[in-house]
């Protein structure tokens, strides 16, 4: 094959199969090893291992979405299960080896597009290539003659290669169009770099914190209102947008069956002083302030209760959280209460908002919904460890130094009853609020994703769906005056439909001069 | 409130669809068992040169071109291929009215959805000539299948949505999904095909069951050109219900991506059709490598939606 058509023939970036070095050239391993990364071969190989090494993610329980599985599949697999988790079989998506590929892809992708951008560049701004000698060789081609001069049959063609890229070189034309496709393929895989460019971006300075709000109560945003923050490395406190939201009401509604319907948090919210606003937050339609996003994640109940002194004098009068355990949501709840006489309480059961009891007195719940609310609790009396200074969780109860109430049996309460204690004091169980989980994202990267994700759909479309092709004219003038015509073409890619298109063509070359 | 009147009489035309897809089947196969009685060669293409990108030529070996007079199984297969189509298309917008909302909210619906994209694919690629109507058994016969398997294992009587699902998300996101699924299964069928018949030409006479199947279907080459062409259709469409999935992941959840089984599956999916995209442009991974790789793709995405929905625990799982 001669050099010419060897050129006239390429029509793409790719880049080419990768040759030995020549001797003596010192660089030439490192070259060579460059080369290989960036060649198509190992970018094929790393995208079936990239793929592959995802697999043990898409089967396994994971820590970083479910924690409590992954240990319970260690402590069933034994040897087995620890052996996993060294291998990190359990956190795939940080794992070194998942990061390796990965990373590997994109370096060759990178160092791909370098050498694939330039000569697209160099492409765009090029004239489309000579003719080659034999057009007969091209996988479609005509030939005809016709009566008439070479340069009006050059003419004719032209004016059928309308929205071509045309280069005429005496009697020779030379057309090519679908540069598109290139630019389509390159916008592409730039955008990947641009995707792995927002993660990067999120991953230093993003943030995460959730918070458990109760209705007629609120939070701001700012790092000590949260039960739970997830910083990114470089996130600094500071760059928290200054925010209030107050729950007002949060309602749902069910099913007969207890499927839930809708969830829908009513919230006042204000800019640090601004004016306050009503949203309506719900799933699907979070709160958008500044760069910093509120969602609704959860929900439940909580019981509101009043605990009073021995005299009567009202101790505590607050609503208490209670935290869903089934679809039903029968929830757990702690109480902790310390009487001004220095004796404590601490209570634990159950809050079922349509309660039932089974045969064995067991109480559960048989609707989400508030049909026939109960708190059905325990108590225990002695000290409940919480002036030791350390940190204890409001959702459990450490009875190790604690005397059950009644030898442990349980009271359940309806809204309006009161259960008096031993000793005189009582706890009174008033009605049920409800709270809400919310969270709130702070996402620097935001806009270079929408970037990305346009420049990816967009650049696979115009890829995928251009074609990029060539034809190629000569006319020559023989010594009767005829002139014969022959034609060439060569596509990338969808041969059949460009056969079609070259038919056509040929079509109207010919008929111009009929 | 869902109708339930309109629900049954959208289950019991699905019903029917099936039915009627199955005596196509029926027809393509009788169609299948008369076709040597019909084939004739009608032109020889020589071995030629064939150009190609960046390393000179490659030999194409010479390929005879057969054309099979049409039967009258198969023009009536074809027939009852479209009516059942209708049947189909039908039930779907019913269930849609029965349950006020777009009707793909729960599995039994989307793998309706899926089949309807598969076999639309199927009658446009035919109606165009890009696709063999031949082929209608080896279509059909999944499609039945698959049908049958989650109209009885899926069943749901049309309801409302949960409030996680219930967002204009749906429509955008589960859409794209529901199209390219039901185009990248049709292209996993075409690849065995192709495997096939690549098979039965490299072993020809020897062929024992099912490989002798292959001498019924189209050229190879034609077979490999019709899995990509529907590929490339469908991983434009998948990359957008990726994208849209995550953005609408981000509405609902917070995050974009959290690495849920789904996600992840559909991650490897994604990954390895851009491999097999790859592949077919890579020179030593045509054909038959990349047809294996279109089929693993499609295993994948199998996985993706029953395997991962059914048994394993995520954010996504809403049977
Ligand atoms: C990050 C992972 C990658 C993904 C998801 C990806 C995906 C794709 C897709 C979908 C196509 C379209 C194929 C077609 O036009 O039929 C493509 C083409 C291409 N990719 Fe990638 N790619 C990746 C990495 C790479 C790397 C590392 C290289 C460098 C060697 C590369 C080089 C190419 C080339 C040269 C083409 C054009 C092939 C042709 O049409 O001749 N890609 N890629």
């Amino acid at each position: 094959m001669t050099e010419q058509l060897d050129e006239a023939t390429r029509l793409t970036t790719q880049p080419k199969p990768v040759e030995q070095p020549r001797r003596g050239d010192l660089l030439g391993p490192l070259r060579l090893g460059w080369r290989q990364l960036t060649s198509m071969r190992t970018a094929l190989l790393l995208l079936f291992l990239l793929a592959l090494a995802a697999v043990p993610g898409g089967f396994l329980p994971q820590r970083k979405i479910n924690p409590i599985r992954v240990a319970d599949y260690i402590r069933s697999h034994g040897a087995l299960g620890r052996f996993m988790d060294r291998l990190q079989l359990f956190d795939v998506f940080a794992s070194a080896w998942f990061s390796a590929i990965y990373l590997l892809l994109f370096v060759s992708l990178v160092g791909c597009l370098f050498p694939r951008t330039r000569l697209h560049l160099r492409a765009l701004r090029a004239r489309p290539p000579k003719v080659p000698k034999t057009l007969k060789r091209l996988p479609v081609s005509d030939t005809w003659t016709v009566q008439g001069p070479a340069d009006a049959v050059i003419d004719d063609a032209r004016s059928a290669l309308r929205g071509w890229r045309v280069e005429r070189r005496g009697n020779e034309l030379s057309a090519e169009r679908g540069y598109l496709r290139e630019t389509g393929n390159l916008v592409f895989h730039v955008s990947m770099v641009v995707l792995l460019v927002g993660i990067a971006l999120n991953s230093f300075y993003g943030f995460k914190g959730t918070v458990l709000v109760i209705e007629g109560r609120g939070f701001s945003n700012t790092l000590s209102q949260f039960d739970n923050t997830q910083p990114a490395k470089r996130f600094s406190p500071s760059s928290l947008v200054p925010f209030t939201v107050h729950l007002d009401r949060f309602n749902a509604t069910y099913a007969p069956d207890g499927k839930a319907l809708t969830f829908d948090a009513e919230v006042t919210w204000s800019k640090e002083n601004g004016t306050p606003a009503p949203y309506d937050l719900r799933v699907n339609h979070p709160l958008v302030v500044g760069t910093a996003k509120t969602y609704l994640l959860g929900h439940g109940y909580a019981p509101h209760v009043v605990f009073r002194d021995v005299d009567g004098k009202v101790i505590d009068d607050r609503p208490v959280a209670c935290l869903p355990q089934d679809p039903q949501f029968l929830s757990t709840c702690v109480i902790k209460e310390a009487a001004t006489k220095g004796q404590q309480f601490g209570f634990r059961g159950v809050f079922t908002p349509t309660t039932v009891t089974d045969a064995t007195n067991r109480v559960g719940s048989s609707y989400p919904g508030l049909r026939r609310p109960a708190l059905t609790l325990v108590a225990w009396t002695g000290d409940l460890g919480i002036d030791g200074g350390t940190p204890q969780s409001i959702y459990a109860l450490d009875t190790t130094a604690m005397k059950a109430v009644d030898n442990g049996a349980a009271k359940a309460l309806q809204p309006g009853e009161t259960w008096v204690l031993p000793g005189g004091a009582s706890l009174t169980y008033v009605d049920t609020a409800q709270w809400a989980n919310l969270q709130v994202t702070q996402d620097p990267s935001r806009l270079v994703m929408l970037v990305a994700a346009i420049g990816i759909v967009g650049g696979l479309l115009l890829s995928l769906f251009v074609r990029r092709r060539r034809v190629w004219v000569r006319a020559g003038t023989g010594q009767d005056g005829t002139t014969t015509v022959e034609v060439g073409g060569l596509a990338r890619t969808d041969p059949d439909r460009f056969a079609t298109e070259f038919a056509a063509l040929v079509q109207d070359m010919r008929s111009a001069r009929a | 409130m869902p109708d339930k009147g309109l629900g049954q009489l959208g289950d019991g035309l699905l019903f029917s669809a099936v039915v009627v897809y199955a005596l196509a089947m029926l027809g393509y196969a009788a169609e299948q068992a008369t076709v040597g009685a019909r084939r004739r060669v009608t032109s020889v293409r020589a071995a030629s040169q064939v150009l190609v990108g960046s390393g000179g030529s490659v030999e194409v070996p010479a390929e005879t071109v057969t054309t099979v007079a049409p039967s009258r199984a198969g023009r009536a297969a074809f027939v009852l291929t479209c009516g059942g189509w209708l049947v189909h298309l039908s039930s779907i917008v019913m269930r849609g009215f029965a349950a006020h909302r777009v009707p793909w909210g729960n599995m039994y619906e989307f793998s309706s959805a899926v089949a309807f994209v598969a076999v639309t694919a199927f009658l446009g690629m035919v109606v165009r000539g890009r696709i063999e109507r031949g082929l209608g058994a080896f279509v059909m016969l999944p499609v039945v299948l698959y049908l049958g398997l989650a109209s009885s294992l899926l069943y749901t009587a049309a309801g409302p949505l949960v409030p996680a699902l219930n967002s204009y998300w749906i429509k955008i996101h589960v859409a794209a999904a529901i199209l390219a699924s039901g185009s990248f299964l049709l292209s996993g069928v075409v690849a065995l095909l192709y495997l096939l018949r690549q098979r039965y030409d490299r072993i020809g006479r020897a062929a024992r069951f099912p490989v002798t199947l292959g001498a019924q279907l189209p050229s190879a080459a034609a077979l490999d050109r019709m899995s990509y062409a529907v590929i490339a259709f469908a991983f434009p469409v998948w990359t957008f219900a990726v994208i849209a999935g995550a953005i609408w992941a981000e509405s609902a959840w917070g995050r974009y991506w959290g690495w849920d089984p789904k996600e992840t599956w559909s991650f490897i999916t994604w990954v390895l059709y851009a491999g097999y995209l790859h592949a077919r442009a890579t020179a030593g991974w045509k054909g038959r490598k990349a047809a294996w790789v279109a089929v693993a793709a499609a295993v994948a995405l199998v996985i993706d939606y029953y395997v991962v929905n059914i048994f394993v625990v995520g954010l996504h799982s809403y049977a």
